[in-house]
């Protein structure tokens, strides 16, 4: 048993176990002041810290999943994790401002049944990277996912195509289309429309890899390395553009907005 | 609950080498009475024989079908290209490190015509096996797929893909050269193309190992092939933390070929011989060749961009959800 942090005013940081002042904690945007870890967000905190105050639309809200396959407790767990979040599926999108630039934007959110991505998540991708072509914008997508929802069987591996064929519609546009993985970024989200990105940011320490890492040891005859499926690993070894810290990502975006998307 | 297609069949295996032991018996027979009284039992065990074929495959469970899709007796990817094309010239190599086994592809003929086929390839045997990676792909496997979709479009030539894999490597060197972006890429390039292209799923359609080779304009599946979003196992195992539940998320999966159909997520199903393509492969590659040639023909007089549209609209509109 972990011991708990004694009151609300404190709690414990899961990277380091070191007991933080909470309010030094939101201060540094739940970020560790000791060991640097960024601690996962709501997208919608997430929107709120990123994006020009008050800029966000939401778009496509409505989306629900309508358990296609009748797939054993995957309604209940739904509902769960509907009431538990206030949020209809793993996925929020809409445009945004940075700056005053408009950019259309896709934010995962974890914390719904691990940011799985089932038809509603993939749908939202893919209109977010239509309405950036349509709208001559860039597109946004923040990751954090497990990977598919395995609850809606095959429809969701058919998101992994249906997505990563409207990135096409970008690069037909000529709008840039930004990935910014977070904790995690994984399996299926990773194999499609996060991967082909024209440019990839990362936080620090984000866990971001093809199957989990028990699987992947299973699977591999070679030593595992230490940081192994980390956003610093994804840098080594040419998978990802950079590791961005929390508080230097709206600038960094504003910046990528301005240079790649000033064609527009 | 069978746990392997060996055990599944064995019921089958025992008549079958049953009827074999009585014709020899037959054949050695001297006395007339006596052989015909065997060669007539012979031919009961083999009536019962069919029927049992008949019944087992008429109506497979799901999982009986993950355990059909997945026997090592069935037709690979190797014997559908010789099946289904002339003069097949494999070529190989990702251009950046290596050449993965896994994944064969190359140029051959349909009907006098250059195409570009290429597929996941399992082994027949231990040494084959290791050579081919079990059929899971690594990422120098995808660039070479990439890099043969290229090749399709500046050439102009039709595509052809045989999907038949557990899934993707997952092992740490496949992670290390970036087996994600590997697929998504090879993806990404498949709905650039404005040649016609083919998928057929001949045995294990195993998640984003599969779908990294399957976005065509046309995807077939074999009559008793599975596609699945993960194996049965591994989601029984996250699911109910019971690997050996298998039959129930195979099951709940839906991941038959009938099940993909009527949800609209592959165009057509190829009739299998009976009692399953590995008892007729010839057979199979046959009717696997005329659904190829005809899914081809639909797009004859289409100009590239109408192609690559439909393409792009097919899989655009897949996903069921409340609005
Ligand atoms: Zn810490």
């Amino acid at each position: 048993m972990q011991k708990k942090p004694p009151t609300d005013a404190f709690l414990q940081c899961d990277g380091c176990k070191k007991t933080l002042f909470r309010n030094d904690f939101e201060q540094n945007l739940r970020v560790c002041p000791n060991c640097g870890k960024h601690h996962r967000l709501s997208a919608r905190t997430r929107i709120e810290w990123t994006f020009d105050e008050g800029s966000f639309v939401e778009m496509d809200e409505n989306l629900h999943s309508v358990d296609p396959l009748a797939f054993p407790d995957y309604a209940e767990k739904y509902g769960q994790a509907q009431a538990k979040t206030s949020e209809k599926d793993s996925m929020i999108c809409g445009t945004a401002k940075l700056q005053g630039k408009t950019v259309a934007i896709a934010v995962s959110d974890f914390s719904f049944m691990g940011g799985s991505m089932g038809a509603v998540a993939g749908e939202k991708v893919a209109r977010t990277l239509e309405r950036a072509a349509e709208m001559g914008v860039p597109a946004i997508v923040f990751c954090a996912s497990g990977g598919a929802r395995m609850q809606e069987g095959l429809l969701s591996l058919m998101q992994m195509a249906k997505t990563t064929a409207t990135v096409e519609r970008c690069r037909e546009a000529g709008v840039p289309y930004i990935a910014v993985f977070t904790d995690p970024t994984m399996a299926g989200v990773l194999a499609s429309y996060a991967s082909v990105a024209d440019v990839i940011l990362a936080e620090p320490k984000a866990m971001v890899g093809f199957a989990g890492l028990r699987v992947s040891k299973q699977a591999g005859v070679g030593k595992v390395p230490d940081d192994f499926q980390m956003a610093e690993y994804g840098v080594a070894h040419g998978m990802i553009d950079r590791i961005v810290h929390r508080k230097e990502l709206p600038a960094v975006l504003t910046l990528l907005v301005e240079t790649m998307g000033a064609g527009k | 609950m069978a746990k392997s297609y060996k055990e599944w069949e064995q019921p089958l295996i025992d008549l079958e080498e049953n009827i074999a032991k009585l014709r020899e018996r037959a054949r050695r027979e001297i006395d007339p009475s006596k052989r015909i009284a065997i060669e007539n039992l012979a031919v009961e065990y083999e009536t019962r024989a069919n029927h049992y074929i008949e019944v087992m495959y008429a109506r497979l469970s799901p999982w009986e079908k993950v355990l059909v899709a997945r026997a090592d007796k069935r037709p690979y990817t190797q014997d559908y290209i010789s099946g289904c094309f002339s003069d097949f010239l494999p070529l190989a190599g990702d251009r950046r490190c290596a050449d993965d086994q896994a994944i064969l592809g190359g140029v051959a003929k349909l009907n006098g015509k250059g195409v570009i086929v290429l597929g996941h390839q399992k082994g027949r045997n231990i040494q084959e096996r290791q050579v081919r990676n079990f059929g899971y792909a690594r990422p120098e496997g995808y660039r070479k797929a990439t890099r043969l979709f290229e090749i399709a479009e500046r050439f102009k030539m039709p595509v052809v893909t045989f999907v038949d894999t557990p899934g993707a490597d997952a092992g740490v060197e496949a992670e290390s050269r970036g087996i994600s972006e590997a697929i998504a890429a090879s993806m990404l390039k498949m709905f650039e193309l404005t040649v016609p292209s083919v998928s057929v799923i001949i045995g294990e359609g195993g998640s984003g190992g599969a779908i990294g080779i399957a976005c065509s304009s046309k995807v077939l599946i074999l009559e008793h092939a599975i596609y699945s979003v993960i194996a049965p196992e591994g989601c029984a195992s996250i699911l109910w933390r019971a690997a050996d539940r298998g039959a129930d998320a195979a099951k709940a999966l839906r991941l038959t070929a009938q099940s993909a159909l009527e949800f609209g997520l592959v165009d057509g199903i190829i009739d299998e011989p009976k009692g399953g393509a590995h008892r007729d492969p010839i057979e199979a590659a046959t009717s696997v060749r005329e659904a190829i040639i005809s899914a081809l023909a639909g797009f004859e007089g289409k100009s590239g961009a109408e192609i690559k549209a439909e393409r792009y609209a097919k899989f655009r509109a897949m996903g069921i959800f409340g609005e």
